[in-house]
């Protein structure tokens, strides 16, 4: 009998229905399945050492003790990350509500539209700050902006311009990424003179130390040899401030931290980025646009998305896939909130406060930086850096220690009059009446946010129906299953969620001092030896904030690796033709050439042809990223062999954790000869998506790598790949919980349930579509291909109007087209019980039925349920109806339960309207006026 | 009097003298479907045989366009850059995508005429 009270609320198919479904299968026990599945050569020896699980209230306790290790205390540290209030009702409507952070990435736009809304209002609340009028719908962060950016003025010069100048004092950690970046792509990063040689100028305002100095003189010798210029801003300084794009920026970049999202030890915060309508092609990221529906109203979309990684490949904008959705979509809600005038009220506050400050130092005779600041100010005093930092710290604050003489206090929202008192004392000074500013607010506000929507929200009950609103269009987790294949849709469990909120989670500054960030240090360490564990690696690094910075930085380690060993001409990175799109995004950015090995027939990697171009490029054969089980949902036999011949001509094997799903607790990554994998916390290790985001994407490594991990210059080394030395720290209580409750026994039942789910639905299915690529025992991993292209033929019917048509059914549409095209592969996790799955086969059995009846002529090719999926209410109620088949067929087939139906709020969007007319943000109100 | 070639890689030149005007196929243009951005290089860009010079993109996407032939780029189709679906409307007229100056006229001799390209592609 199980000891594990939480297993059975994580697992969906109860110890009947688990006996039903392999019933089905023909199978007596799990034990005999896995065996089937798993190939008795890959399958790891005993287990892992992982505790077993306890309950929810025990492990909330456990984890509750040691965070409780952390010290809270009122940040003034600044230096890209500042206290902010989570507005109460954006926090309990949006943070911690699954409507919000269930969701999955907005591809399918028909059941995405509330939160491609918001995405919207992102992108118009940076545009107009900003003043630059291509915003996309957020980055990972601001230093990883930063180099995004200067990858941008890289490319628009085409390769051709090689040097990145930073004209002033940029944060240490943005410059720490950035050099990381340039290293591998082929630019330098210098702070010399501007010249023909230049891509772009970086500027940041305010500078690190707070100055807000005149950028005219650097603009203009920017301009004058064609350098792009970018400006990276703290956001809330440009509510007062000229927007960038008016005097000049090309490119701005930063952080919407402090728009109501926790410091959360240094993450998840959306960062942002505007660009120029000449630089559109070249921006990275998620790009929300607003096209029309099917019946001309209109409705949001993922825009471009040719410039991704997804369709890209090696030649795509970026490798980022996963950005941090929610968060961008708090910091929307926030603006909304408060809308232009609150903005203004909070950053004037704030600004008044520094200068308030700055008078008081001043008028008793501190040193304090000349000229105009924001809200940061930045005193000198020599010898005493360090007793002014212990006097702040004994009294609660954490303020900035530049150097032995200079210390640095930021003031931000959640500064109070009382804390300014304090801070006076501790520098011995009184507050003096004096001018409150000394910066002129130059921004026209006439103009500012003008926008509807930013003036929709002052009472909270309008803002609470306005987030209900939007989330009520979508189709999150907390609705129903998300079949998506290489997406692991699982259950985002209460418990595992609750830590996250916690004050000691929560308000917690990445850059206070290692004292203050003991249940941290505490709560990672258990995080690494459990990963490293699962993994089979000697260490795990936490500071990759998504999948695709996972990959760039396990290259990174091989690369570090290569050159160590007098090796780092080594540049081939050998990727099969059937892998994730980040893996050829993340190599060029690791600075490797892409060799594609052939897949055959089976969908696994051709050993001939890799054993071929192992050989050929054997002198420079640097990595082999490989996917485990395969993109194709199937456990390669040859996986080991696969792995010794790439070490056989001197490469390292990077295993991509996309599908770690249907590994951990039966084999490890390690075991089979990889000597680097990345995790997808989001989603093996339960962190939600977000909507888009965060994700988190650590990296384990075999001992040889260790030394080459990414390091953080606030921790005395560098090669960081992350602003925050933990990435998104505050989210990785969620996989402490889910591995904490689980235990070592529990997660491998996971895994065990996920490949059982995935082969009764492919059981279930094969007598109506075909199933792609299966083992040799003619089972799937933890996911399966469905064949819909046989439909195209018969029947007119694509894979799209199967997707869209399931929307009418009520669900989340599988993988579409990946990784082959026109199929669908379906993931159903072990968290889905069976009546859902269920549920969701009868669907497709019924959708194949109604291509039958197009096959039979009953209804036309362009004119049936699957064209015309999906129906809104809207069409159903019009008075016109002109289909062959009643509207009751289109909106309640199969049985779809009436009182519980979901309704999709646009029909089928048009994509081709939406690329050819790019709406990426809404135009301020006077653009409205009449005549 | 002019002489339009045709390439494996669906492009076709007509050349005259020693200028060619490019573009893709109509063939081409229907394997892509309905086109929303055309990214042309930089006139006076030297370009060889078989460099990728332009990219179509259709929603769904990207592709690369190789040149047929060596030599300098003369001038681009300005008006796809409002435009892309010319190339889907007149693949082999209006919606030609560069002008190049021919630095290895020889390269022409590898080429098909229409009959073969025509074959090729039956």
């Amino acid at each position: 009998m199980t000891q594990n009270p939480f297993l059975e609320r994580h697992i969906g198919p109860g110890d009947t229905d688990q006996r039903a479904m392999l019933n089905k299968l023909g199978m007596t026990s799990l034990e005999a399945l896995i065996s089937q599945t798993v190939p008795a050569s890959i399958r790891m020896e005993g287990e892992v050492s992982i505790p077993d699980g306890i309950g929810e209230e025990a492990a909330l306790a456990e984890l509750f003790a040691k965070m409780d290790k952390n010290v809270a205390a009122k940040a003034m540290i600044g230096q890209g990350y500042h206290g902010t209030h989570v507005p109460p009702v954006i926090q309990r409507n949006m943070f911690e509500n699954p409507g919000w952070y269930t969701a999955y990435t907005p591809y399918q736009p028909e059941i995405s539209q509330g939160r491609l809304e918001m995405l919207f209002h992102f992108q118009t609340l940076v545009a107009e700050l900003t003043g630059l009028p291509i915003a996309n719908a957020s980055l990972l962060d601001e230093a990883t902006a930063i180099a995004e950016a200067a990858g941008i003025a890289y490319r628009h010069h085409r390769q051709k311009r090689q040097r990145i100048v930073v004209a002033n004092k940029v944060h240490p950690q943005s410059l720490d990424v950035l050099k990381t970046r340039a290293s591998t792509i082929g630019f330098t990063v210098d702070d010399g003179d501007i010249d023909d040689t230049v891509a772009a100028v970086i500027l940041q305002l305010p500078d690190t130390e707070g100055a807000l100095s005149n950028p005219d003189a650097i603009v203009e010798a920017a301009k004058s040899v064609n350098a792009l210029v970018i400006v990276s801003a703290d956001p809330m300084s440009l509510v007062l401030l000229e927007a960038p794009g008016s005097w000049g920026a090309d490119i701005c970049v930063g952080s919407m931290q402090r728009f109501g999202v926790p410091l959360g030890n240094g993450g998840p915060h959306a960062a942002y980025m505007a660009a120029s309508d000449a630089l559109t092609r070249l921006v990275p990221g998620r790009l929300i646009g607003e096209s029309i529906d099917a019946h001309g109203r209109p409705a949001y979309r993922l825009a471009l998305q040719t410039r991704e990684q997804h369709i890209r490949r090696e030649k795509a904008t970026s490798n980022i896939c996963t950005a941090q959705a929610l968060l961008a979509n708090m910091a929307a809600a926030y603006a909304i909130w408060h809308g232009p005038a609150g903005l203004k009220a909070i950053a004037e506050r704030i600004h008044g406060l520094a200068a308030r400050f700055c008078n008081a130092l001043t008028a008793s005779g501190f040193s304090v930086a000349s000229g105009k600041f924001f809200d940061t100010i930045t005193v000198t005093s020599a010898g005493n850096a360090e007793a002014i930092f212990n006097a702040a710290e004994a009294s609660g604050y954490l303020i900035r220690v530049i150097n032995a003489d200079t210390v640095s206090v930021a003031f931000d929202e959640t500064s109070t009059e009382a804390d300014l008192e304090v801070l006076c004392d501790i520098f011995g000074v009184k507050i003096v009446d004096a001018p409150k500013s000394n910066l002129t607010a130059s921004r026209n506000f006439d103009s500012f946010l003008s926008q509807e929507i930013f003036h929709s929200c002052r009472s909270e009950t309008e803002m609470m129906r306005l987030l209900r609103k939007l989330m009520d269009k979508d189709l999150a987790l907390d609705r129903a299953m998300i079949p998506l294949g290489s997406c692991t849709m699982k259950l985002n469990a209460a418990a595992e969620m609750m830590p996250v909120s916690w004050n000691k989670t929560a308000n917690i500054h990445p850059f206070a001092p290692a004292h203050h960030l003991k249940g941290y240090q505490v709560m990672t360490d258990d995080l690494d030896r459990w990963l490293s564990d699962l993994t089979g690696f000697a260490k795990v690094s936490l500071q990759p904030n998504a999948g695709s910075q996972g990959e760039y930085a396990g290259l990174l380690a091989i690369r570090g690796y290569h050159e160590a060993n007098g090796q780092g001409h080594r540049n081939i990175c050998l990727i099969p033709s059937s892998a994730h799109g980040t893996n050829p995004a993340s190599a060029q950015m690791a600075g490797y050439d892409v060799v594609v090995v052939k897949c055959n027939a089976e969908g696994d990697v051709d050993l001939a042809d890799l054993t071929a171009k192992a050989t050929k490029h054997s002198e420079n054969l640097a990595a082999l990223m490989i996917t485990y089980p395969s993109t194709h949902g199937v456990f390669e036999a040859e996986i080991r062999e696969i792995c010794a011949k790439v070490h056989e001509h001197g490469g390292q094997v990077y295993l991509d954790g996309a599908n770690l799903n249907a590994l951990v607790g039966l084999a490890r990554p390690g075991d089979l000869g990889a000597d680097v994998c990345h995790m997808n916390l989001h989603k093996t290790f339960c962190i939600p998506h977000g909507g888009g985001g965060p994700g988190v994407g650590p990296i384990g490594v075999a001992p040889q790598l260790v030394p080459h991990l990414p390091g953080h210059v606030v921790q005395g080394s560098n090669g960081a790949v992350s602003a925050a030395p933990h990435g998104s720290a505050s989210i990785l209580p969620i996989s402490w919980m889910y591995v904490r409750m689980l235990g070592g026994n529990g997660l491998k039942v996971a895994s065990e349930i996920a490949i059982l789910n995935a082969n009764y639905i492919a059981e279930r299915l094969k007598d109506h579509y075909p199933i792609l690529f299966t083992g040799k025992n003619g089972r799937v991993a933890h996911e399966c291909i469905v064949d819909v292209r046989p439909l195209k033929d018969s029947a007119g019917v694509s894979v799209d109007d199967v997707a869209k048509r399931l929307i009418d059914y009520g669900f989340h549409a599988p993988t579409m087209s990946w990784p082959v095209a026109g199929t669908l592969m379906v993931e159903p996790t072990e968290s889905e019980p069976l009546a859902e799955i269920d549920r969701f086969i009868e669907a497709m059995i019924a959708i194949r039925e109604e291509a039958r009846e197009v096959e039979k002529g009953t209804w036309p090719k362009d004119n049936n349920p699957l064209h015309n999926a999906p129906h809104t209410a809207a069409e159903l109620t019009a008075d016109v109806w002109s289909h062959p088949y009643s509207r009751s067929m289109a909106a309640y087939p199969n049985g779809v339960d009436i009182a519980s139906k979901y309704w999709m709020p646009v029909s089928r969007v048009d994509n081709l309207h939406g690329d050819r007319n790019l709406v990426c943000s809404c135009p301020p109100l006077e653009n409205y006026a009449v005549g | 009097m002019s002489t339009t070639y045709y390439t494996e890689e669906h492009e076709w030149l007509r050349v005259e003298g020693d200028v060619a005007t490019v573009g893709i196929t109509n063939h081409a243009q229907e394997q892509l479907g309905d086109l929303v951005f055309v990214d042309l290089p930089a006139p006076g860009n030297s370009v060889e045989q078989g460099d990728d010079v332009v990219v179509v993109e259709s929603v769904k996407a990207a592709s690369d366009v190789y040149a047929p032939a060596s030599g300098e780029i003369l001038e681009v189709n300005e008006s796809l850059g409002g435009d892309a679906s010319l190339v889907n409307s007149g693949a082999e007229g209006d919606g030609w995508l560069y002008k190049m100056k021919l630095s290895k006229p020889a390269e022409l001799d590898q080429l098909m005429d229409k009959a073969a390209y025509d074959a090729s592609i039956a």
